[in-house]
């Protein structure tokens, strides 16, 4: 019986660590982060609610932007952050002003 | 224009020509100091840029070339300190060099709207030729992985600047 209850106290958690996995960027507190390595957006794609807000870590040593072409812009300075809070029209695609070669999207989900 | 156009055509050449001579596989010490010096150049372009232009996107666009380019070199000797690399002057460098010093002269003498557009056409077309040499001859070449791996760095961000330098040209026109 112990045994047993073990092994659905494992699944349990097998079953939490996934979901955990499928919403990696999310953290408890309705930010979504987002890292900049490399010159490339981590992750390149977000599913956000309205509301919520998304946090750049600038890890490169050069400046970048968050940059929706007419639309808003966020500077994010070498190692630092920047946030910006999700609107409803925010299902946008995005790059860095300074290097468009990075791109990254947004998907705004209910 | 015409002589504009005649000009830039002779830069490209000229890099082509000086990246051409190292076609015989630079060594690790000769890439560190030809991706040093082309770091070097873009940076004194930045300079002379920002005195001369009075256009707030060129300004813009010219910081970041020289924040930029200064930070990647940083890393540069960073690296080169680390793995006790003692970057070797070549023809390739010398070549790179002389010809930055010819286009910036140059540019030197033209004002506002002329200066902007001819230091911005010179980004794109620098960029592309370093780029171009990163892809098929420096990074091939390069023995060390870490210097690999910086100069693929380099190569992101420099192809990164020719797209910022073309979206800024397009807004000139």
């Amino acid at each position: 019986m112990t045994t047993l209850l073990l092994t659905r106290r494992q699944v349990l958690a097998t079953g939490a660590a996934m979901l955990a996995g499928s919403t990696l960027a999310r953290a408890h507190d309705g930010t979504v982060h987002v890292a900049i390595r490399n010159l490339a957006f981590q992750p390149a794609e977000i599913e956000v609610r309205a509301g919520e807000t998304i946090e750049w870590t600038n890890d490169d040593p050069f400046a970048h932007t968050a940059t929706v072409k007419g639309g808003w812009e966020v500077m994010i300075p070498p190692g630092k952050k920047a946030t910006h809070v999700v609107t409803a029209g925010d299902t946008v695609d995005y790059y860095c002003r300074f290097h468009p070669n990075m791109k990254g999207r947004i998907k705004v989900v209910d | 224009m015409k002589t504009l156009i005649s000009t830039l055509a002779a830069t490209c050449m000229a890099l082509t020509a000086s990246f051409a001579l190292a076609a015989d596989k630079p060594t690790d010490p000769q890439i560190a100091h030809i991706a040093y010096s082309a770091g070097v150049i873009d940076v004194e372009a930045a300079k002379l840029a920002l005195q001369k232009t009075k256009n707030a996107e060129v300004k813009a666009f010219a910081e970041s070339m020289k924040k930029d380019h200064e930070a990647v070199n940083e890393m540069a000797l960073a690296l080169v300190k680390k793995l006790k690399v003692t970057p070797e002057d070549n023809a390739t460098s010398k070549a790179l060099v002389k010809a930055a010093d010819e286009k910036r002269a140059e540019l030197g003498k033209l004002e506002g709207k002329a200066f902007d557009k001819a230091y911005i056409e010179n980004e794109v077309a620098y960029h592309k030729q370093v780029n171009g040499a990163l892809e098929t001859l420096l990074i091939p070449s390069a023995q060390n992985a870490e210097l690999k791996s910086l100069l693929e760095t380099g190569l992101k961000l420099f192809q990164g600047h020719e797209q910022h330098a073309e979206h800024v040209a397009a807004d000139l026109k």
